[in-house]
């Protein structure tokens, strides 16, 4: 951060002002850490000389009694169960996405008729349902894996269908002219084209099934991490509850790092 | 709600070119979107008249009908949608005023975007919902802590946009502007602006979108008042049929707020 990390400078005529300047405009992720390293510092000392204890704890605490969130009874099995319904309510919301998107996108009327009703759907505010999906499913994991479906699947399906619909009509006429089947058709043109949108609507579907699971945990939960972020809210325990917060915090950057690089890596052969 | 344009544009142009065969087709597809409603309802109602299913878990159409007229005839519906209403007017004007703010000065340089839009895009991928236990720990039970986390979630989508408009304005107008002796206002007022503005709207558009979202989601979580509260509240109390009619009244709200905002959207796009 500093100048001391700016290795010994050659004697040229330029001024070292300037070169400092330059090296800095050069790269621009030093100045990043730095506004990070800033707004932590801020953090810090806003939690050690002017807010309450039992409201906001400094991060260096945090960070450093983070092992005892994990040592707290219950809290690694809570990670386990919110971890498996997330992954759960991914894997069933990219199925079912991608079986009713292909039923609704691959042909002219299904799409006509279905869409619009898919589309309502979509811009339906699904956090209104949550209590139905209580009385539905009980307290346990099933409601939070069918709630984050619910938001995961309309991305998806979307996604497909648009994936589906939007290849050149030149493609599909000369695979037909040189013979090929339905099936080639669909294995060797329509899938192919669809990969890239799949997976743009998958990291869009890992983003909603997400907020559903975690929306549905803090919403009622006996033994997930939604029960333990009342628990340290309601006993004052801000050290555990900013710990619990950065972990998942972590747990869904990784997962949705995790579905961007898929996106990339799958969606290459189109740039050129 | 992305491709809701696009389907509006290719129902017009269907309608311009209209062969009878085309016709024939829109007109089958309406009747199956008309028969899948009516198959539903119809289904829920026999279901629950002859069936044996359970009131508390799905309750008659006819009840939840008339339960809905009765909300909307005592007007005791409208306590809790003010509140809603207000947070959700509160959060909004903060997190545009800021966004915008901010987003234009970060846009000013374009070291200061390099710096910033990969922080702010970083901590966008952060399902902001998680900030709730902590906002309701500062902030209590009450409003506050729902108009932050509206704030949170809306302030994002509305600075990128504004970094995104602002900051990739095509040089060669700039330039061009410059050359022909324009003064900075007149540089921003005549060129930047119209170029950021429909992207701006987007952000805004998108940003009061999910602002509703989180607070309606919060107010459901853990709050005292609001819509999501009372839906929250008959749930806890059985009354299915009253939760059902106030599910159906905040839909309707969210809907027609999102349909208004996109068609403002459109409307100031066009000019």
């Amino acid at each position: 951060m500093t100048s001391t990390a700016y290795p010994a400078q050659p004697p040229n005529a330029v001024p070292l002002g300037r070169r400092l300047k330059r090296w800095f405009l050069a790269r621009p992720g030093v100045a990043r850490l730095g506004v990070i390293v800033l707004l932590f510092i801020a953090w810090e000392i806003a939690a050690r000389f002017f807010v309450d204890k039992i409201f906001l704890s400094p991060p260096s605490i945090v960070f450093t009694s983070l092992h005892t969130v994990f040592e707290t009874n219950g809290v690694p099995n809570a990670l386990r169960i919110s971890a498996s319904e997330i992954v759960a309510a991914f894997a069933m919301s990219v199925v079912i996405g991608l079986v009713v998107g292909l039923a609704v996108g691959l042909h002219r009327f299904t799409h006509k008729s279905f869409m619009p009703i898919i589309l309502l759907l979509y811009g339906t505010p699904q956090i209104t349902i949550l209590p139905l999906f209580i009385l539905y499913f009980g307290i346990g994991p099933a409601s939070k894996i069918a709630f984050g479906v619910s938001h995961g699947i309309f991305p998806i399906i979307v996604t497909v269908v648009a994936g589906v619909q939007n290849i050149k009509p030149i493609l599909l006429t000369s695979a037909k002219s040189m013979g090929a089947s339905r099936w080639h058709i669909f294995r060797w043109v329509i899938f192919p084209h669809m990969i890239p949108s799949f997976f743009a609507g998958m990291r869009l579907g890992m983003t909603g099934v997400l907020l559903g699971v975690l929306l549905a945990e803090l919403y009622v939960s006996t033994a997930g991490i939604g029960y333990f972020t009342t628990l340290f809210t309601q006993s004052f325990n801000p050290t555990k509850l900013l710990g619990l917060i950065s972990v998942l915090a972590a747990m869904a950057i990784l997962l949705n790092e995790i579905v961007r690089r898929a996106e990339i890596h799958y969606s290459r052969w189109r740039s050129d | 709600m992305s491709a809701e344009p696009e389907s509006a544009v290719s129902k017009s142009a269907a309608l311009k070119s209209a062969t009878p065969k085309r016709d024939r087709s829109a007109l089958g597809s309406r009747a199956v979107q008309v028969a899948f409603v009516i198959a539903l309802v119809g289904l829920w109602y026999v279901g629950t008249t002859y069936g044996q299913i359970s009131p508390i878990l799905l309750p008659n159409p006819l009840r939840v009908f008339d339960e809905l007229v009765d909300v909307l005839a005592t007007l005791e519906f409208v306590t809790d949608l003010r509140i809603t209403l207000t947070e959700l007017a509160i959060a909004f004007s903060i997190s545009a005023a800021s966004g915008i703010t901010l987003g234009y000065l970060i846009s000013r340089s374009q070291y200061s975007i390099r710096v910033f839009e990969p922080l702010l895009a970083g901590i966008y991928s952060v399902p902001i919902i998680l900030f709730l236990p902590l906002y309701i720990l500062f902030f209590g039970l009450g409003p506050a802590s729902k108009i932050a986390l509206g704030v949170t979630t809306s302030f994002f989508p509305i600075i990128l946009n504004t970094i995104a408009g602002f900051g990739y304005v095509d040089r060669i107008f700039v330039l061009s502007a410059r050359s022909m002796g324009a003064s900075d206002y007149q540089l921003f007022r005549w060129v930047l602006l119209p170029a950021a503005f429909p992207i701006i709207l987007t952000g805004l558009r998108i940003g009061f979108t999910v602002a509703l979202l989180s607070i309606l989601g919060s107010e459901t979580i853990a709050s005292l008042a609001g819509l999501g509260h009372r839906i929250v509240h008959l749930a806890e109390g059985m009354d299915t049929a009253r939760m059902f009619a106030y599910i159906a009244f905040a839909v309707a709200i969210a809907l027609t707020l999102n349909t208004v905002t996109s068609s403002l959207e459109a409307r100031a796009r066009r000019r």
